[in-house]
Formats: C-alpha cells, structure tokens, sequence
C-alpha cells in the first residue's frame, strides 16, 4: 500500500481497526482526543461499536466486560485519564484479559498541561494500580511507528492475556508523518484460542467462564500471583525490544532516550559526529520489559551515559539499574511541555567529556546540569 | 415413576451459599435462576456480580460469570453487552455498591438505556465489611458509622433509586419488589421475569430492586428482620413500577402557566459551539 500522511492520534485509530479491533470505549482528553473521534466515525464502517463512556473510571470496566468476552478492544487516553484507570487496570491485570490502552502522555503533576511529556513512566512501567502486575509497555518514536506497535500489541495482549500499554508523549498523537499499512501483516505472536475461557454463555461444552481477580484463600493468591509472574518472566525473556544508533562503532558517550525525545538525540549526535565527538544513542522501545542487558553492554563501551527524558528524571533509574555503577550517570530532563534542543543535548555532552578529562570531583559537577536533574 | 415437581434450578450450582441465617441474598438468587430456567437463557446468560456479599456468586450461578470491582458492574456489563448482544447480561449489586460508589457507572448506563437488567440488593447497609452506613440507611437507623442513628443533617436523606433513575428521559423498565414474605416473593418473580423479558426483546434497560434483609448487621432474628423492612423500609421505598418503556413521559407544567413566570421570556437556545479542539486542557 502506499503511504499515505497521517497525524498520529488518526493512524493509532486505524492501527487498530487494522488490527481487527472492533470495540473502543472511551472519554475525551487533549493531546488523544482525536483517537476517539477517527474511530466514532471509522468503527461503525466496519461493523464494530464506539461508546463514549462517562468517565475514565468506568471505561477499563467496559474493557473488562468486552474483553472478557473474547473480543479485541481498547481505549485511549492521556495522563490525568490514565490515572483514573489504574483501578481497571488492575483488575485487568488481575483477571489475565487482554486489552490495548493507549496513554498519550501530558505534563503533570495534576491537571498540570497538554503538552508532550514523559511524566508516566514510573506509572506505567512500576505498578499504577494496586497489587503486583505487570503491563508490556511499548515507546513509539514515530507515527509509523506507533501504526505498528498498536498492531503488535494485540498480538501480544492475546499471547499474554494481558492488557498491553503503548505510551506515546503528545508529539506522536499530534504530529503528521508518511505511514505504511502492510496489507499482509502477520501477527507477531501465535494467536492463542480463546474459546476455552471467553464469557459468551455457557452451554456445557466447557468449564464455566468465570472472570474474576478474587482468589480469598492466600494459597491460591499466591499461586496465582506466581502464575502471572511466570508470564511477566516470559514477557522479559522474549520481548525485549530497543534500537541502536551508531553503537557498532567506537563511541565516548552513550545516550538513552525513548520516545520523540530519541529523535533530538539522534540530531544531536548527528551534529556531534560532524565535530568529531563520536556518541552512541540506545533507544527502548519496550520500557516494560526494559532493555537492561542491551543497555549495559552499550554503556560499557562509552566513558559515561546520558540519559535524556521529558521528566525529572523516572527511567534514568532504570538505566542506573541496568549500569550498575560501572560509569557514570548524567541526566539531561524538560518539563512542562518543554522539549530539549538538540544543541542542549550536545552541549550536555562536550560538558560530561570536558569534566570527565578534568578529573572525578568535576565529573560530579557535570552530572547536575541540564534542565533538571 | 415419580416425577420432580420442586427442584434446584439448573441455573444454580450445587455449591452451598455462604449466605447468613435469614439473609434473602439467597431468595433473590433463586429467582434470578428460576427465570433464566423458564425463559430458557441458562446457556446465553452472563452475570456480573461486584464486590459485597454476593461476590461469591459466580460460584452459586451455574452461568459464565464476572466478578467485578465495587460499583462499575454495569460498566462491564456494557462492555459485554456491546461486544455480544445476543448475551442476556445481568448484574447483582448491593446498595453500597449501586448507589454510592457506583452512582455514575448506573446511572450512565442506564440512561445510554444499555439492554441488560441490573439487580438491585437494597439491604439498608453495607454488609460485607460489617454493616456500615450505606446511602440508603434510614434516617435515624444505627449503623457502625452512625452509632447515633443516621442524621440526615449531616449525611442527607436515604437515596432512592428507582425514582432518581426514573427521571431520566431514556425508556427503561424501572421496579422495586421486595421478598420479605412469600406472597412478595411470588410478584418480584414475576416482575423480575418481565425485566429479562424487556431485555430478551432488546427493548430497553431494566433494573428491579429488592428489598433486602440483614439480619446480621441489623442485629435481628430473621423474622425480626422480616417485620423490620415491613415497618420501616416499606414506608419510604414504595414497592410498585416506577417506569416501563411504553409509559408516558413525565412532563412538567410549562413555565408560563405558573403566576410567578409572567413576563420571562424563553431564551434562544445557544449556538452550539464549533470547532474540533475546544479543549484548553482545564
Ligand atoms: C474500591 C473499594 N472500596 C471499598 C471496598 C470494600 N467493600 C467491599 S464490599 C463493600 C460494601 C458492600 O455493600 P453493599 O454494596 O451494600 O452490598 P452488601 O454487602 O450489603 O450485599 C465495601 C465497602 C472495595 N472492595 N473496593
């Protein structure tokens, strides 16, 4: 197919019709509103259903109704909803049902702003909800990225009968950029058969569907918590996902960025490498499982990391985690809806590698600068 | 050859229920099973039962079922709906459940006039946690959280809901029963059938209430609780229809017939406001 140009809250709509999503349940929020209104308009072209909830509380229930029922369904949002849905989400979780949740991250605290950030982070990729569940969270860093991560991850909340997370930051829902539908998509998992466990009435040819989170006796609830983490610890094992640039060859430094925030990064080394610093740049695209190993053997070869975020800082500790110590941390952050300049980014740089020739205690000095840390 | 004249119904597990002595969670769970026998919906029902005594009842009903988190049943009972409209949908919920935390969740779907029938346990307290205040409390009843009786100055008057969701302007069939004597419980049957009947017809949302004894945590006999809810929840929940779908609407006297309105003029309604992104985020 050709490529067709599309603002990006449009091609997550269309991602998921393609995708063979036939229920979305949503409220409306800036900077995703428009996810909502494509797919008013588009589902009913393809025999499927919208309803707009009456709040974000009510619409993981929904997802839990629908998806309990064997069907693919999902929603979108931005922050301040994605926060009401966290009770949802846990029992999504909690009761193994697969649904795709979109959260086109705004800045916050609070009511905070509508512009770009990467405030939810820790929320997505650390709990949210209550109790210990996990969520495959997927950081696009384009429009067609975002078209095909939306698809794979109903492939991957069917695998895992899990609700799967794309966290994008307002950037990618608001902007337009060229996007390609392959007509012969194959899912990126094998399809399990959900027949054997979907409420569509019980007429005695298999157990009775019982979806449900509540296990009272702790024996069970502790089985069951093991269950699940035996299928978080498969989600690590195989799911991994991140791309390099530039780290097949000699570098001083090594940035890690997620989101349209790696495209400054990638300008930013660009320009450096034409000064002759030579930078490398790791980019997860999976923050739930994040990328530990990929990124230790990448800092390893550099004298020093950057991590670069629209936060105070939330995944630079799980780059630290993955570091362990064994170079030094810099963090470079925007807030506010304020994004960094790639020319920000590369000072940041000649400031690490400066202080680092000049010794430990400046070294120090350096890993504070930037626009917040 | 003898024949079975009384039985189980097959929309029931054999599972003992954990029901206290007297408690009618048990009565109302039998009807539901009796109807979905008699219309023949065992193998297309789905029930969804949140949290509150009944969150066990996916053990007692002998159907696909959902537990769901406290309040948002008739969320995930449009969620189901929606995605298979041939399920004959019900929900189980409590009064804490319906008409506290849950407000927006019944009222939304109600007034989307969603086609699934809720069951509404009015028992006048929260009775899995131990018998707490609930919206519905009586003024003056004694609850652990109004030691004193409840004092309507500080947490307003018992909330009915079969009148609140009868204002709305959506058709629905609207009822409160009650099975705190036989005779009752022979006409909630019969009207809780009429509310899966409106449903299996694809005519509009249904919910009947019942009233419901605690024994338990009023502190009661199970007869006391009985001559109770005749005494005093009778006389501020009314049993009787409150809406169905045929009915009229309820239309107000026009303003200018009253005396005080003389001389007001309607106003225009506005201008819809245009434009896709009118939203400043607030
Ligand atoms: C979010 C949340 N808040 C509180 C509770 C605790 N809780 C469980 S059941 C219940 C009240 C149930 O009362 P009601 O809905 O009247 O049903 P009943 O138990 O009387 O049948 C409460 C408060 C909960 N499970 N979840």
């Amino acid at each position: 197919m050709a490529r067709k140009l599309m603002k990006g809250n449009e091609a997550i709509g269309e991602a998921a019709i393609r995708a063979g999503c036939r229920f979305y349940f949503g409220y409306p929020i800036t900077p995703q509103t428009e996810v909502a209104e494509y797919l008013a308009r588009r589902l009913p072209e393809v025999g499927g259903t919208f309803v707009q909830a009456e709040s974000e509380v009510a619409v993981p229930n929904m997802l839990y109704g629908a998806a309990g029922t064997g069907e693919r369904v999902m929603t979108s949002t931005s922050s301040p909803g994605m926060s009401l849905m966290m009770e949802g989400l846990s029992y999504l979780a909690g009761a193994e049902l697969p649904c795709v949740i979109v959260n086109v991250m705004r800045a916050g605290p609070g009511l905070g702003g509508i512009l770009p950030s990467q405030g939810d982070y820790f929320q997505a990729t650390k709990g949210g909800g209550h109790g210990d569940y996990r969520c495959p969270v997927l950081a696009p860093w384009s429009v067609q990225e975002v078209t095909d991560l939306v698809q794979d991850a109903f492939d991957l909340a069917d695998f895992y009968r899990n609700p799967v997370l794309v966290l994008a930051d307002g950037l990618i829902g608001q902007m337009m950029e060229p996007v390609e539908f392959q007509e012969d998509r194959r899912p990126c998992k094998a399809l399990p058969d959900k027949r054997a466990w979907a409420a569509r009435g019980w007429k005695g040819d298999r157990p009775r569907a019982i979806i449900n989170s509540l296990f009272l006796d702790p024996e069970d609830l502790e089985r069951h918590n093991r269950d699940l983490k035996a299928k978080y610890d498969a989600m690590v094992r195989d799911e991994v996902r991140f791309a390099e640039y530039g780290t097949d060859q000699d570098y001083e430094v090594l940035i890690v960025a997620y989101g349209t925030v790696a495209r400054v990064c990638k300008t930013a080394q660009e320009d450096l490498a034409e000064a002759g610093v030579r930078v490398g740049l790791l980019r997860p695209i999976t923050l739930f499982p994040f990328p530990y190993e990929a990124v230790r053997r990448a800092a390893d070869k550099a004298r020093a990391v950057l991590v670069v975020e629209l936060s105070t800082g939330q995944m630079v500790e799980d780059v630290q985690m993955a570091v362990m110590g064994r170079r030094p941390v810099h963090f470079h952050g925007r807030q506010g809806g304020m994004l960094p300049s790639p020319e920000a980014v590369a000072e940041q740089v000649r400031a690490i590698l400066r202080d680092h020739a000049a010794g430990p205690s400046a070294r120090r000095r350096a890993s504070r600068r930037g626009g917040a840390s | 050859m003898t024949e079975l004249v009384f039985g189980r119904p097959r929309s029931l597990t054999r599972v003992p229920m954990h029901y206290c002595p007297g408690c009618t969670h048990g009565v109302i769970h039998r009807l539901i099973a009796e109807v979905l026998d008699e219309l023949g919906l065992q193998g297309r029902a789905v029930g969804v039962a949140p949290v509150g005594c009944a969150v066990f009842a996916y053990n007692y009903f002998n159907i696909d079922m959902y537990e769901a988190s406290h309040g948002r049943a008739p969320a995930v009972a449009t969620g189901a709906k929606r995605t298979h409209p041939e399920l004959i949908v019900f929900t189980y919920q409590g009064d804490g459940d319906l008409a506290s935390i849950g407000t927006a969740e019944i009222v939304h779907c109600a007034n989307r006039g969603e086609k699934v029938t809720v069951v509404f346990v009015n028992n006048a307290v929260y009775g899995m946690t131990g018998g707490q205040m609930a919206p519905t409390t009586l003024a003056g009843q004694v609850t652990t959280t109004s030691p004193l009786g409840r004092d309507v100055e500080q947490a307003g008057y018992p909330v009915r809901m079969v009148e609140m969701l009868a204002a709305l302007r959506t058709p629905a069939f609207l009822a409160r029963v009650s099975v705190h004597s036989p005779a009752r419980i022979i006409q909630a049957k019969a009207i809780l059938r009429r509310a899966f009947e409106y449903q299996v017809k694809g005519t509009c949302f249904s919910m009947v209430e019942f009233l419901s004894t605690c024994p338990t945590n009023w502190g009661l006999t199970p007869p006391e609780a009985c001559r109770w809810l005749e005494t005093h929840m009778l006389p501020y929940y009314p049993l009787g229809i409150f809406k169905t779908p045929e009915g009229p609407e309820r239309t107000p006297a026009p303003l200018e017939s009253l005396p005080d309105a003389r001389g007001v003029q309607a106003v225009p309604a506005a201008a819809a406001p245009t434009g896709a992104n009118g939203e400043t985020g607030e």
